[in-house]
């Protein structure tokens, strides 16, 4: 490695966690403003141009906040864990691609780059796990059991949804999944590109991926760690002043490297919705298209990165806005009654297009898909009744 | 020389690591220690271009088995072991015996292989593309066992925790 490489190593690391933290105040912002816009109400809109330095005055307002440590609490534990949230979160998108330059993004363009972003999120538990133990608050407590619960049932989905990406473009590397949706759709329309959600087993595992990500990142309707009717505020009751700050802002950069992972490896990641490389070619000859060629080819492609991060991250804001919080056992359903066996389907049938070719694997799918509606289709939804038995699940369906 | 130097701190660090694992008095910082441990292996295995086994290593042992771990520890509240009832009989002396064997087999190989002009393996031999075919063509018949094992393990562990029909 010379000094050059760790140079550029140096200045891809800077460019990524400056993107992460400066975009931070704005998602927050645009978290509290949609959402009250969702709901009928204004949203804070008093400091500055349409409030946008409301998350800045709060960030101020938590630095003078008094830090109270709970007196029976495991002081050192306690202290670790908004630490140990935080930094999973920060180093998880450095694999993600945001622009077709290899010497500014990624960070890393490594031969495991899926395999790291699943190794930094299966660490994310950790700091939600511990901080809810060293609180030594039962609140907190069950916060953080049903955090370590939730995220180790998704971790299963969240691979499965991902290996669709994985075995359609042959590699765990970010670039070449990225790569392999720059073919022209279908192998038809050169205009347009292959994205993986546009093909059956990307729509799936994309949807499947969709949802395993609402419940990694405990956002609703998968918040039950934090739900404020039953646990206070779940793991984070206990923590005041910046400390509480660290684990908000770990949630949202988690947030936002997840979103990076969607769209590099199911919304074609830096890529246009359409081709310009019959532009590309023309811009050769310099001039008016050689302008046309820079914008599109170098400018363009981080700016279609972050338009499909941001549209991801308002669809987490409408589900937010628009869906109830499921219940515990509807949770661990949803998890390993549906989503494990759809995603092992999906992989089956996508081995199909990949050794025979695309007509046996659609007829797989109808297949899969009129049996599904045959054995489950004319079942209709049992009422169950819930009782309570223990603490860490409070709901079960009562035996028949 | 940068790689020894890494080498150098990531072994120190895995060494008291489980060390801490060991003689930590509370159950839940062993487990902790236990990570640690399992992280800066994990690095080792980077270091040595065997970045597939290093990424499992994280994903399987320090994100799921350990989460698990302390999962059961929070969840039972286990007190510290000096609660235990210390048995007096054969297990200790054994385990130290085990244990030192152990420890002498792996010097006594290691020193057999780091011999100079050993053979020096192929960056390439790490990638996920290299161990995959190696998996499933040279060992394939091994993979299919390792297979049907895991799936006995699962449906036992389904019909142990299967609550009793009464």
């Amino acid at each position: 490695m010379t000094l050059a490489d760790f140079g550029w190593a140096i200045v891809r690391i800077a460019i990524m966690l400056g993107f992460l933290l400066s975009v931070l105040p704005l998602v927050i912002w645009l978290e509290r403003r949609a959402l009250a816009w969702f709901q009928n109400r204004v949203g804070p809109n008093r400091l500055g141009p349409f409030g946008l330095l409301q998350p800045m005055a709060d960030a101020a307002k938590l630095f003078f906040k008094e830090e109270i440590v709970p007196a029976s609490a495991d002081r050192f534990i306690w202290a670790l864990a908004p630490a140990l949230s935080l930094f999973p979160a920060l180093v998880a998108a450095a694999t993600i691609p945001w622009g077709p330059n290899r010497l500014l993004t990624p960070v890393a363009d490594v031969d495991i780059g899926l395999l790291y972003f699943l190794a930094m999120s299966s660490l994310a538990a950790y700091g939600v796990l511990l901080a809810g133990w060293s609180s030594n608050n039962k609140y907190s407590l069950l916060g953080g059991l049903r955090a370590s619960a939730q995220v180790i049932s998704y971790e299963l989905g969240m691979g499965l949804a991902l290996a669709t990406a994985v075995l359609a473009s042959g590699s765990f590397r970010m670039t070449s999944i990225v790569e392999m949706q720059a073919q022209p759709l279908w192998g038809v329309a050169p205009f347009l590109h292959n994205w993986l959600i546009f093909t059956p087993w990307g729509l799936i595992g994309g949807a499947l991926f969709f949802v395993c990500m609402l419940a990694e990142t405990n956002r609703a309707p998968f918040d039950l760690p934090e739900a404020e009717s039953e646990l206070v505020a779940g793991y984070q009751t206990e923590y005041s002043s910046m400390k509480f700050a660290a684990f908000f802002m770990g949630e949202y950069i988690a947030i936002l490297a997840i979103c990076g992972i969607m769209t590099t490896c199911f919304l074609g990641g830096y890529l246009a919705p359409i081709n310009f490389s019959p532009i590309q070619a023309l811009g050769e000859q310099g001039g008016f298209w050689g302008v046309l060629a820079t914008i599109t080819g170098a400018l363009m492609p981080p700016f279609w990165f972050i338009l499909k991060l941001f549209g991801l991250f308002f669809s987490f804001l409408w589900i937010r806005a628009t869906l109830l919080r499921l219940r515990y056992d509807q949770l661990m359903n949803v998890g390993w009654r549906f989503l494990i066996p759809v995603g092992l389907v999906n992989l089956a049938l996508l081995t199909v297009y990949v050794i025979w070719g695309w007509i046996p694997s659609l007829i797989g799918y109808g297949v899969a898909i009129a049996l599904y509606f045959a054995i489950f289709g004319s079942r209709k939804p049992q009422r169950r009744e819930v009782v309570l038995v223990s603490e860490a699940q409070p709901y079960r369906p009562k035996e028949a | 020389m940068g790689e020894r130097i890494l080498f150098f701190i990531l072994a120190i660090v895995a060494i008291l690591s489980a060390g801490g694992v060991v003689f930590s008095r509370n159950p839940v910082r062993s487990a902790l220690l236990l990570v640690l441990n399992f992280f800066t292996l994990a690095l080792i295995y980077f270091t040595l271009s065997a970045q597939f086994i290093g990424a499992l290593q994280v994903i399987v042992y320090a994100g799921a088995i350990m989460v698990l771990f302390l999962f059961v520890i929070m969840l039972l509240n286990l007190g510290s072991p000096d609660a235990m009832p210390s048995e007096r009989d054969l297990k200790r002396p054994l385990a130290y015996l085990i244990g030192f064997g152990i420890l002498v087999t792996l010097v006594v190989q290691s020193q057999a292989l780091l011999y100079p002009g050993a053979p020096q393996a192929s960056p390439e031999v790490g990638t996920a593309r290299v161990i995959g075919l190696a998996l499933f063509t040279q060992w394939a018949y091994p993979l299919l066992l390792m297979g049907v094992l895991l799936t006995v393990g699962v449906i036992g562990s389904i019909l142990l925790a299967r609550r009793r029909a009464s």
